[in-house]
């Protein structure tokens, strides 16, 4: 098991993963800040490959992807929830960080090991070796994903259509 | 809602304005498309600082420059040095790229439609998630973050799942010192934060009918609340005539009629609500889903009265407060504070008389800006401070130290509520009918 589980609850919003206050700055120091009002010490207590476990809402309010951004920053494996807030998901795709739903969460405790597993769609458990199941994700996003987000995938694409061009420049040479 | 009889399959507004946007006859909810993008808007914030970096790496520039609408807002007026920094940038980019660009006259989602960028029928983001407000015009508009926004910028094109539609008929009318706000904090309280679903939340009903356009801007606005993606509202004769003095494009005014959901329609939900029976409303802290009439809230002792933001400080949330202000002094203690949405709301209500209740009144006026209401600047609430306020979200902190504690309520509720020194029912201070601005 790669890290563990840190457990928060329903409606974590945008100004809590990335305080107003701090949005001036870079990364880093917006970072240090996440969560800091729901779970002193979260930025913290992070290690990489770390789960972030929620209950309904995640994500709520601002469109600020530096929320999602942050925790890509501190090293979390991704963020399974019960559901997410729509920009907030879709920023973290974007930032290649994943996110997945759940139906029911119960079986998860703080602080238990962990490992996310996306391609699987699974949460696996270190006791007696269980593994949650989550929802799948469209393929469109899991192309996006895999890619490590929207930049690289964008890079790939134009990568190809200028490829495609120059093979047709090349074709109608004489 | 229209009968449409042309039409042989009944669609909502979204799937009429998705199927337009992605060059199809005909989406489904649930289906993933790629839609051309007609308008793109972005402010200081998420805007040039985020997205001219990722435009770098990609070797890009604009898909359109005439299609991309640049606002600063959220860091004027520059009160800090990062943000006058962040303010250079924004003025500096603006120039080199070449896109309209409206520097410190307002809030994005007020300037926008006002300098008539918007128009029926448009598919348009925005880079904040208050976008849902262009959907009191009929567009479908969206928020979404920096980095989409700079994918968009660089391709023209954005993926959509097309939505269902939560339909929210609202029947009778609103009686007097009841808005929109009111009917806002309402559906946050009984749907919830996550009952738009990341749907197209769609208002309809007599009384939807009625409000003016910035009345349904508020509506629309905070569709972001209600965790909808959109908040779209069929245009119509008073959108036509707001536009029109906007100065915007009005050649497709034809296309606009049959752009309402047809009856028969599908939509996920359909709730109806009584206009009527509505009471002034009161979100107690730290969630805009908090709400209940004010005459159930507790006895509140207010700091602090905010009047601002693209929700609570247009032109007509000026005028409905100063109505209530007008003569009257502030309670003890009490601090308002005023920043108008727009310079041109302002301006207009300057010229109304209403600008000058506010300074008889004692309040600070505040730049044309998010101010507060992001908490981006060096104006913010103190420890303990408790605030009345018009603006949409009163998450912990957001406006300033964590122990502050942030109500929700109309402009009205916030004028009555610095009156009395206490949140307070504003019904209790409506003007005769002469004495109206």
């Amino acid at each position: 098991m790669s890290g563990r589980i840190i457990l928060v609850g329903d409606d974590i919003d945008t100004d809590q993963l990335a305080p107003g206050a701090y949005m001036k700055g870079g990364i880093e120091a917006l970072a240090a800040h996440c969560l800091e009002g729901v779970r002193p010490g979260f930025a913290q207590e992070v290690t990489p490959g770390d789960v972030l476990v929620a209950g309904r809402n995640f994500g709520v309010g601002s469109s600020r992807e530096q929320a999602a951004e942050a925790l890509k920053h501190l090293g979390l494996a991704g963020v399974v929830a019960l559901s997410f807030a729509g920009i907030f998901y879709r920023n973290a795709i974007n930032l290649g960080l994943p996110v997945l739903t759940a139906p029911d969460l119960s079986a998860v405790t703080d602080g238990a090991a962990a490992r996310l597993d996306v391609a699987a769609a699974r949460l696996e458990l270190a006791s007696d070796g269980a593994a949650i199941a989550l929802d799948p994700l469209p393929d469109n996003l899991q192309v996006l994903l895999a890619d490590g987000g929207l930049v690289p995938h964008l890079k790939k694409r134009f990568a190809k259509e200028r490829n495609k061009e120059q093979g047709q420049c090349a074709e109608h040479r004489p | 809602m229209t009968e449409t009889s042309a039409s042989p399959r009944p669609t909502t507004l979204a799937q009429k304005i998705i199927a337009r946007a992605s060059a199809r006859d005909h989406v489904t909810p649930g289906e993933i498309v790629t839609a051309r993008v007609d308008l793109a808007m972005i402010h200081d914030s998420g805007g040039p600082r985020r997205v001219e970096p990722i435009l770098q790496d990609l070797g890009v520039g604009l898909f359109d420059a005439s299609k991309v609408v640049l606002i600063s807002d959220h860091f004027v007026p520059g009160d800090t040095d990062e943000g006058a920094r962040i303010l250079e940038l924004t003025r500096q980019w603006a120039k080199e790229r070449k896109v309209a660009f409206h520097d410190g006259e307002g809030i994005c989602h007020v300037v926008l439609p006002e300098r008539g960028h918007l128009l029926p029928g448009m598919l348009v983001v925005g880079g904040d998630s208050h976008s849902p407000t262009g959907g009191a015009f009929g567009a479908y508009m969206f928020g979404v973050g920096a980095t989409e926004m700079a994918g968009v910028l660089a391709t023209g094109e954005i993926w959509l799942k097309v939505p269902e539609t939560i339909l929210l008929e609202w029947r009778g009318q609103l009686s007097a010192g009841v808005t929109a706000k009111d009917m806002m904090l309402a559906l946050c309280g009984r749907l919830g934060m996550d009952g738009g679903k990341y749907q197209a939340v769609e208002y309809a009903g007599e009384a939807i009918t009625a409000l003016s356009m910035q009345e349904r801007m508020t509506l629309s606005n905070m569709a972001a609340e209600l965790g909808g993606q959109a908040g779209l509202i069929a245009p119509d004769a008073t959108t036509a005539a707001f536009l029109e003095k906007a100065g915007a494009n009005m050649g497709a005014r034809a296309s606009w009629s049959g752009l309402a959901t047809d009856a028969g329609a599908p939509v996920q939900e359909h709730h109806v609500f009584d206009a009527s029976a509505l009471a002034p409303q009161v979100a107690a802290p730290h969630s805009p889903a908090n709400s209940a009439p004010v005459t159930e809230a507790p006895e509140t002792p207010v700091d602090v009265a905010y009047i601002g933001a693209c929700t609570g400080a247009k032109y007509e949330d000026l005028r409905n407060a100063a109505d209530i202000l007008r003569g009257r002094r502030l309670g003890k203690g009490v601090e308002l504070l005023v920043a108008p949405a727009s310079k041109r709301d302002q301006d207009r209500a300057a010229a109304d008389g209403i600008m000058a209740v506010f300074e008889a009144a004692g309040a600070r006026i505040l730049p044309n800006a998010c101010g507060i209401c992001a908490g981006y600047g060096a104006d913010r609430l103190g420890e303990d401070v408790t605030c009345i306020s018009s603006t949409a979200r009163n998450f912990k902190g957001r406006m300033g130290a964590a122990s502050s504690k942030v109500w929700l309520g109309s402009p009205l509720t916030v004028a009555a509520s610095a009156i009395a020194g206490k949140i307070a029912d504003p019904r209790d201070f409506l003007p005769d009918e002469g004495e109206r601005s």
